[in-house]
């Protein structure tokens, strides 16, 4: 390559990871002022908004239970028809329920109830705040002395992180309960004998640190999405980028996160 | 308007740029209470960003915006919270709350800001609702109503906490001649009753000579004529001549493309060649 091509892919690189960085703490500032608000709610006047959380809550989170419970259980029974077979080579079939669990407690449940939720509630809500934005609603919000973070986007927030880990509990259970589906129906074990062998395989790290992440995980989903949405420009093809978008670097955030805790967890814990 | 009166807005020396681009050019304008003062101007011509710069919507590249007296623009989040508390604002879209009825989108500012009882903010919705001619109308979702009503319920909510300043962006854009004479009328009275200040951007001209006080036209980002509805009426200025009298033809253009129809025209022709 002459001079002139590794200057100009330096440059991109340069832009590339300038973008980055300045959409890193678009994104941090975005949570601090967050939290700012979140915890004056908790404190002072003005509230949190009760009503319109638990509105979210359910608007996000309750009508995404039959669809991640769905998608869980076919995780489940995947995994239990994965393993089957190599647990049978070395004679060990029975261990099935640990296996399943030991998967799904830390890592598969929170994870995949995280990229389904990102579909379903991170796109709603950069959508959502998105045409809000091009209607010049949150103009008349912040214009009549209404702040839209406190307004819009602390509601969205509290519901995504509770109702992330209340999905990933229930990712959680369903998720082994359809290995242990697999396990009854084909593979001929005990339901009791799956049951018993998965509560006690699982340690009180793998649901903690699998819950844990789960609450990164909506925080990252809420504050990517309500970041895109609030920053949409350009009319309908904006707020169409935008959901794009927020789904995209949502689910690499989540993913990347993953890594990162489940590296750290295995260190400190 | 008598100079012993504190005014109510002021604008000095305001200048604003985007990419480089000059919008605004030192802009200089004094309101005093109980105004009614309209912004008139060809599309383009830096009406809306003079508004946004006035509501703290945008800051001024130079130059201060102040309100009762104090600047605006640098005022710290919370003092510009204080401000914007005591001003209304009908936006063009009308900017209603679209998960929300007509009467909550009325309610908001209501109680967001005030403490009062659920059955006095139902009164006062109905009373605002009245106003504007939709009483009936509480229940409805935005998109279930018209644009032009979408633009009365914005004004509605607007005056919901009964401002002392009312900025209006395009009121009777998109109106039929009732709803705009309804609207002119109640922005005059408005003025007239209750001694609210109006600051009204829009390019209907018959408005603007029925409400104004004082009429301001801005053109190429700065005030040509500031003056008294008559003296619009048989202007000096050829611009404003033009644009009082619709002329096709004059110091305006309609086109307001930079480089040469020509030399764009061949340029495209021969530039895949080249």
């Amino acid at each position: 390559m002459s001079h002139a091509s590794w200057v100009r892919l330096l440059e991109r690189v340069g832009a590339q990871g300038e973008g980055l960085v300045a959409y890193l703490g678009g994104l941090g500032y975005l949570a601090l002022d967050t939290v700012r608000h979140t915890l004056t709610g908790v404190f002072a006047r003005p509230r949190i908004k009760t009503d319109e959380t638990f509105f979210q809550m359910v608007r996000l989170g309750v009508r995404a239970v039959p669809i991640i419970a769905l998608v869980q259980l076919f995780v489940g029974m995947t995994l239990a028809f994965t393993l089957a077979p190599v647990l049978e080579m070395y004679g060990q079939l029975d261990q099935l329920a640990t296996v399943v669990a030991k998967a799904i407690f830390p890592q598969l449940g929170p994870l995949i109830a995280a990229v389904v939720l990102t579909g379903f509630a991170g796109a709603a809500i950069a959508a959502e705040l998105g045409t809000m934005v091009v209607g010049e609603e949150v103009a008349a919000l912040r214009t009549s002395a209404i702040h839209p973070i406190r307004f819009l986007v602390v509601p969205r927030v509290i519901a995504c992180v509770i109702m992330t880990v209340a999905l990933a509990v229930l990712a959680n259970i369903v998720g082994t309960a359809g290995g242990g589906l697999v396990a009854y129906l084909i593979l001929d074990i005990d339901p009791y004998h799956y049951y018993h062998t998965a509560v006690e395989s699982l340690l009180v790290k793998d649901v903690v640190t699998g819950l844990a992440k789960s609450g990164i995980f909506g925080l990252i989903i809420v504050m990517v999405s309500c970041y895109e949405g609030l920053n949409v420009s350009g009319g309908a093809g904006g707020v169409g980028r935008a959901t794009t978008a927020s789904v995209v670097r949502a689910i690499f955030l989540i993913i990347t996160a993953n890594c990162a805790f489940t590296a750290l967890f295995y260190f400190i814990w | 308007m008598s100079d012993s009166v504190e005014p109510i807005l002021e604008l000095r020396g305001i200048q604003k740029f985007f990419d480089g681009r000059q919008v605004l050019k030192d802009i200089n304008l004094v309101v005093a209470p109980g105004e009614t003062v309209v912004i008139l101007g060809p599309s383009g011509c830096g009406k809306s960003t003079l508004l946004r710069t006035i509501i703290g919507e945008e800051t001024p590249d130079s130059g201060h915006v102040y309100l009762w007296g104090e600047d605006a623009c640098c005022a710290s989040p919370a003092r510009l919270d204080r401000l914007r508390q005591r001003f209304g604002i009908l936006f063009q879209s009308g900017a209603l709350y679209s998960s929300m009825t007509v009467g909550e989108n009325v309610a908001l500012p209501l109680r967001e800001h005030t403490d009062l009882d659920d059955d006095i903010i139902r009164m006062v919705i109905k009373m605002k609702l009245e106003l504007v001619g939709l009483r009936d109308f509480e229940n409805l979702m935005p998109n279930q109503i018209s644009g032009g009503m979408r633009k009365r319920v914005g004004l509605a909510r607007a005056i919901a906490r009964d401002p002392e300043i009312l900025f209006y962006d395009e009121p009777t854009s998109g109106l039929d001649p009732i709803a705009t004479s309804v609207i002119d009328q109640l922005i005059i009275d408005l003025g007239a009753k209750l001694g609210v200040t109006s600051i009204v951007v829009t390019h209907d001209m018959k408005s603007a000579l029925h409400i104004g006080d004082r009429i301001a036209m801005l053109y190429g980002g700065e005030f040509i004529a500031v003056g008294r509805p008559d003296e619009f009426r048989h202007p000096r200025d050829e611009r404003v001549r033009q644009f009082v009298e619709g002329l096709a033809d004059g110091p305006i253009p309609l086109r307001v493309s930079k480089t040469d129809y020509l030399d764009d025209l061949l340029g495209a022709e021969v530039e895949p060649g080249g």
